[in-house]
């Protein structure tokens, strides 16, 4: 096995190397072939190890001030006073996302609904094309073009910092995600069922709403619980829109509104221990919101696939 | 014989009312509607930005807003009397993003083939999972871990090794090293763009055909071969799609960029030191803003807007003429 070329007893047999037999290239090329191996498992430990260290730092740090108090009370008026917690921002986070579920949802399995309608159309290509190029807006252009839009009083509609304006910029940052990834799933019910229901004389409003939407549900569910997850860990566009607020704000309209990150923002770019413990807590809060909706999400699409 | 047709309950057979006769088209209407506020929301935030801009704009010129180095911001409410040169953003914006490419693409890609090449099948499910999990972090909590973790156990020390060496006399890679410098947004940059790159990877390698590895395994060439002489050049729009959308990311980051980067408008030439870019202006910046200053913040708004639309406009052309159904971004 380890003699160069080829070994003489197979040489002399039929003047040919026998195919269990490796010239020093090809031995070569299985030694590459096995670094790159390695190489490649280490890119994978590239990425899992910061994962790691993140998860790890945010419960280690963020478990010991998170509680029942940290859940239930608002922060103290300075930065170095211990204790307190986050009420306001988990009220307002939740607010915040769950108006923009409402704004972002329906408009958005409708758009979902009508690109479905038309696989090939010309307007539904333009509309799906730019559907995906808004993924990529970044958020904090969404929360500077709301406060244009919103907040601002001279040419926008003036309603002022607070939970609408904050809304508004998560639904739009939602709502892209929310079309195409309700648009896949809606693909996916099969053209019988529609037909069906076709042919038993339903309307197409009937069909959409009971049956194509209904097969659809599980897989619809998820992509929007995975949209609303991502609109409950964005911080940037609330910095223009929310701008933040201590205490708990239940209106509308007309008062800054609190949030998760902004509080988290504000704690640990100050250096006092306390804001710093609370800011942990609060990371950790997100993480359990964020990564919880995520694990959900991917529970309920790996039970049922259509 | 003479019996009539049969009659539904209603009695009108299958004729429906006008009422019902109406739905559909209204139906249509509203999914029209609901399809074009899509178009009508992004028309709407640029339009509305672009106007409220524009004074800044007009006051510069837009080239001598985009090149201009000085950066003083006024307080007056009705004009323009700051000066607004958005040069060292912009610079430090290219340059974060680029770095984090560089280091994103080829882990990326690393991570799609082990995962669709060499990963047991028990471990590609929570692999895939676990990169995916990247992309659900909170910016803000990958802003606060870089913060009180990454930057002082691992870039700043990194960075310090590879400044002590020849190539620190290089001025790009010179001392000191700071703990809040380009070089660490770039750090985050790279963590946080991984999965979307990685995500697209994984896709297009899928797509090469079988039969081509097989063949390529016949002829006795090994797993590497296959991989860095099949799939890879196979792939190869999509990956450069990948690396589009990734960048364009990377361009829009925020809070990680605001908290990581320093805010100094120095345009200083060693990425180990503070520099500043255009999201982390407007994070940082904003709640202080005078009026006037708004207007210079949405006026570097709609330049990143311009930047990443370009960005992303030519990633989804390539992604989507590599025929690929990447989900609108749902998990990624």
């Amino acid at each position: 096995m380890s003699t160069p070329t080829s070994t003489p007893t197979a040489a002399t047999h039929e003047n040919r190397p026998s195919l269990l037999v490796t010239s020093p290239n090809g031995r070569r090329r299985a030694r590459i072939s096995q670094l790159m191996t390695g190489v490649l498992l280490l890119t994978v430990l590239a990425a899992l190890v910061p994962l790691a260290i993140l998860l790890w730092q945010v419960i280690s740090n963020g478990w010991g001030p998170f509680s029942w108090e940290f859940l239930t009370t608002v922060e103290p008026l300075s930065y170095r006073d211990t204790g307190g917690g986050y009420l306001a921002g988990i009220v307002g986070t939740l607010y915040m996302t769950g108006v923009a579920a409402l704004i972002s949802v329906p408009l958005g399995l409708a758009a979902a609904v009508y690109l479905n309608e038309r696989p090939k159309g010309r307007y539904a290509s333009v509309v799906r094309f730019f559907t995906d190029v808004m993924t990529g807006v970044p958020s904090v252009f969404v929360g500077l073009a709301v406060y244009a839009l919103l907040v601002s009083g001279s040419g926008g509609l003036g309603l002022g910092f607070g939970t609408l304006a904050g809304a508004a910029s998560l639904a739009i940052i939602m709502l892209p995600i929310v079309v195409r990834s309700s648009e896949e799933m809606l693909r996916l019910v099969p053209a019988d069922l529609k037909q069906a229901a076709f042919g038993l004389g339903a309307r197409q409003w009937q069909t959409t709403l009971k049956v194509t939407l209904p097969a659809a549900a599980p897989g619809l569910t998820t992509g929007v619980i995975l949209a609303v997850a991502r609109g409950a860990g964005e911080t940037a566009p609330l910095i223009l829109t929310a701008l933040g607020a201590r205490e708990v704000v239940l209106r509308l309209t007309g008062a800054p509104q609190a949030d998760i990150g902004l509080l988290m923002l504000d704690g640990f770019r100050q250096p006092f221990e306390g804001g710093i413990q609370r800011a942990w807590a609060g990371g950790f809060t997100l993480i359990l919101i964020t990564l919880g909706l995520s694990i959900i999400a991917r529970a309920l699409a790996r039970r049922s696939q259509i | 014989m003479s019996t009539p047709t049969t009659q539904a309950p209603g009695g009108r057979g299958l004729q429906g009312s006008v009422r019902q006769r109406r739905a559909d088209p209204l139906f249509r209407v509203v999914l029209a509607v609901a399809a074009s506020s899509v178009l009508l929301l992004l028309a709407a935030m640029i339009i509305r930005t672009s106007i409220e801009a524009w004074p800044v704009f007009a006051k510069e010129g837009i080239w001598g807003f985009l090149t201009g180095t000085e950066w003083s911001v006024g307080t007056s409410r009705s004009e323009v009397t700051g000066s607004y040169g958005a040069w060292p953003f912009i610079y430090g914006t290219l340059l974060i993003s680029l770095i984090a490419i560089v280091f994103a693409v080829p882990l990326s890609i690393g991570i799609a083939l082990f995962t669709n090449e060499l990963a047991p099948n028990w471990i590609r499910r929570p692999l895939t999972s676990a990169v995916d999990t990247l992309a659900m972090v909170p910016s803000i909590v990958y802003a606060f871990v870089g913060m009180y973790f990454f930057r002082i156990e691992v870039w700043a020390p990194v960075g310090q090794r590879i400044a002590d060496t020849p190539l620190g006399e290089v001025p790009f890679f010179s001392g000191p090293v700071l703990l809040s410098s380009y070089w660490s947004a770039a750090n985050i940059l790279a963590i946080m763009i991984l999965p979307i790159i990685t995500a697209i990877c994984r896709d297009v390698f899928a797509q090469v055909p079988a039969d081509e590895k097989n063949a390529a395994y016949a002829m006795g060439a090994t797993r590497w071969e296959v991989m860095s002489k099949i799939i890879v050049p196979h792939s190869f729009s999509g990956i450069v799609g990948g690396t589009m959308l990734g960048l364009g990311r990377a361009l829009g980051e925020t809070l990680a960029v605001a908290v990581l980067i320093g805010s100094t408008r120095d345009m200083t030439s060693s990425v180990f030191q503070p520099g500043d870019a255009m999201t982390a202006l407007i994070a940082n910046t904003f709640q202080d803003a005078h009026p006037e200053a708004i207007w210079a913040l949405l006026a570097i708004g709609v330049t990143l807007f311009f930047i990443t639309m370009a960005v992303n406009i030519v990633a989804r052309l390539i992604v989507a003429r590599v025929n690929l159904r990447v989900g609108g971004g749902a998990t990624v």
